[in-house]
């Protein structure tokens, strides 16, 4: 236990070296370092913590948001936990999300691996992540109403009946953002059975 | 691939050569893409999962993973009830190793208490985290091998499967769904006997080790099926945060039992095997050579089990014995408290990662000082895996698809929670 709390004094005194200025509020909270970060320092510091070798937090274990809901003056925080494979050090950044305007730069930019995480803290909680390249409900489905995650959504909550969905070929190619093929699908429709064996190799059968 | 160049071939007919130019394939064909659509429900993909894989003959230039099939809302329910009652649905997050789910959650409430569970319950933790370890390895490769034709390994598998299944069974009462894990410490303690059976389990396990590795290692089939695909270097494997045997077998040696040991994993001897290339086959390679190292851990732990309690004496955190419960009033009114209030941990948030079997298993936990946890998140390996398979199935052929899915081994209930 105690060479746990040295690591994260250390760890403590590394970061307020590194990115002092970027920092809210820094501490160490049951043995683990804790920071919390404004949105607009948010890319900043992350990438510091990445890219500096005195820190070396190259994975990003964690991506999460907690909804505080009357109990704080900024509705969300999201949650981010990175971890150090060479120096075996974690840090948590906290960074709080105004209930009015939902939204906080995308890291996938910084780390590939945020990219699953940012879609589900869309699709359970509504925070929109700029600049993410494909920001989709991802355990819900598209026609879902509200963030199942929210505190005001409720525990048994019901949701609208959904109209049947488009063919499921011309479905998932909407869903792969490919207008093309979206064309392709509805141009051999309209033409029928016989003419989509004519397309050749490329057609469903 | 020949990359739409034409070949050059030589026939060699009669002792003359002959160069012939055959017409490459797509001279004059369409050259259209198809979209293939795999899944919810498919044989091949163990879990309801779907991907749309947009096909140029049989290489895949695009594709699109799904997941959320069979979402639950275990966080959402996990708001609900108390810090005891979340460990059933623990049990169904990563249901073939629920052992090591249970003891994930405890021990980040433990955090959160600051506490820490007596020797012999890390001891059994251990135990049963590693027999369920092997299991959970076994049906992954068992699973993967049958799909790549291997119907025998499958059956090898299973039956060892089977029998560290009824160590599971004999210890916490269920096979599956074991429920075994409680806040400071475990349910109950080891039978009597038990390492005389585990003995016998784990030579019988490692004999059916032996076979199928006869049958899979050298075979020249599963070879050309697992080697050099879905090939993930170190930096991408960390850059798409994969933990677990998906990023030791990409060469990083990093494991949660060394690196950060929690429950004694400090004073036991082994080996984190790691690959070279982070290929599938390395994949395969470093889960069963993890299996050896789990036994080994089980032995070492069983050897030298420590006497003792199994939970801790905190009233506040673990049920009295029940003869106090029944014999003074302070035991039943703690006994009521507990029962009817649960846990009941100070305010503040924490973080805890335990190496489960598909990689660093985390739980984020914020307390409101309440008996029931504000809000409960799972870092869950399987669905951080399941964004990495689109860049390892990319480029692959759609018969990649299945194996490079089995050695990412998602477990439906983890990966949607």
């Amino acid at each position: 236990m105690v060479d746990t709390n040295n690591r994260s004094s250390e760890l403590l005194e590394t970061l307020q070296k590194e990115c002092g200025d970027e920092l809210q509020d820094s501490v160490i909270e049951r043995g683990d370092v804790v920071v919390t970060v404004v949105p607009e320092n948010l890319t900043k510091l992350l990438t510091t913590c990445k890219n500096s070798p005195s820190l070396a937090f190259n994975l990003l274990a964690d991506l999460t948001a907690v909804d505080w809901m009357d109990l704080r003056d900024e509705r969300f925080e999201v949650v981010y936990q990175l971890l150090s494979i060479s120096k075996l050090w974690r840090v948590s950044v906290k960074v709080a999300v105004s209930e009015s305007n939902p939204e906080i730069p995308s890291i996938v930019s910084l780390w590939a691996g945020a990219s699953f995480m940012e879609r589900e803290v869309w699709d359970m909680f509504g925070i929109r992540f700029q600049g993410h390249p494909d920001l989709r409900r991802i355990l819900m489905y598209e026609e879902f109403v509200g963030h199942p995650l929210r505190k005001d959504y409720p525990v048994q909550g019901k949701q609208p009946r959904i109209p049947l969905r488009a063919p499921e070929v011309e479905n998932t190619a909407r869903q792969m953002n490919r207008p093309d093929l979206v064309t392709i699908r509805a141009r051999s429709r309209s033409r029928g059975a016989d003419s989509l064996s004519a397309v050749g190799q490329g057609s469903t059968k | 691939m020949n990359d739409g160049k034409l070949l050059e071939v030589d026939l060699g007919v009669g002792g003359i050569s002959t160069n012939v130019r055959p017409r490459a394939l797509g001279d004059d064909l369409h050259s259209e893409t198809m979209v293939v659509n795999l899944g919810p429900a498919h044989p091949a993909t163990h879990g309801t999962i779907r991907i749309v894989a947009e096909l140029s003959g049989e290489k895949i230039v695009d594709a699109d993973v799904d997941v959320g099939y069979l979402h639950r809302g275990f966080e959402k329910m996990s708001e609900t009830v108390d810090y005891n009652q979340v460990m059933p649905y623990t049990d169904r997050l990563n249901y073939v190793s629920p052992a090591i789910n249970n003891f994930g959650w405890c021990l980040t409430i433990e955090k959160l208490l600051e506490i820490e569970v007596p020797k012999r319950a890390q001891y059994i933790r251990v135990i049963l985290s590693e027999i369920s370890r092997v299991a959970d390895h076994l049906t992954c490769l068992g699973a993967s091998a049958m799909e790549l034709g291997a119907f025998t390994v499958m059956l090898y598998m299973m039956e060892a499967r089977e029998d560290l299944w009824d160590l599971i069974e004999e210890v916490t009462g269920a096979r599956l769904t074991v429920s075994y894990g409680r806040v400071g410490g475990v349910k109950e303690d080891l039978t009597p006997g038990f390492a005389e059976r585990a003995q016998v389990a784990f030579k019988k396990v490692r004999a059916h080790l032996v076979n199928c590795d006869r049958l899979l290692t050298r075979n020249r089939i599963f070879i050309d099926r697992m080697c050099d695909i879905a090939v993930l270097s170190a930096d991408e494997a960390i850059n798409m945060s994969l933990t677990g045997p998906l990023l030791r077998a990409s060469g990083v040696k990093h494991d949660l039992r060394k690196a950060t040991p929690y429950s004694s994993y400090e004073e036991f001897e082994f080996d984190v095997p790691v690959g070279t290339k982070g290929d599938n086959y390395d994949r395969f390679l470093v889960r069963f050579a993890e299996m050896e190292e789990s036994l080994k851990i089980c032995e070492q732990a069983l050897a030298r089990l420590p006497e003792g309690p199994i939970v801790v004496s905190d009233p506040h955190v673990a049920l009295v014995p029940k003869d106090e419960v029944y014999n003074s009033i302070d035991g039943m009114i703690n006994h009521f408290e507990l029962v009817m209030y649960g846990v009941k941990p100070p305010k503040g948030s924490v973080y805890n990662a335990i190496e489960g079997a598909n990689g660093e298993l985390g739980f984020y936990v914020v307390s409101d000082g309440t008996g029931r946890p504000y809000r409960a998140h799972v870092r869950a390996p399987s669905f951080i895996h399941m964004g990495a398979m689109r860049k390892m199935i990319l480029g692959a052929n759609i018969s990649d698809i299945v194996p490079t899915f089995g050695m990412i081994n998602m477990i439906g209930g983890e990966c949607d929670r």
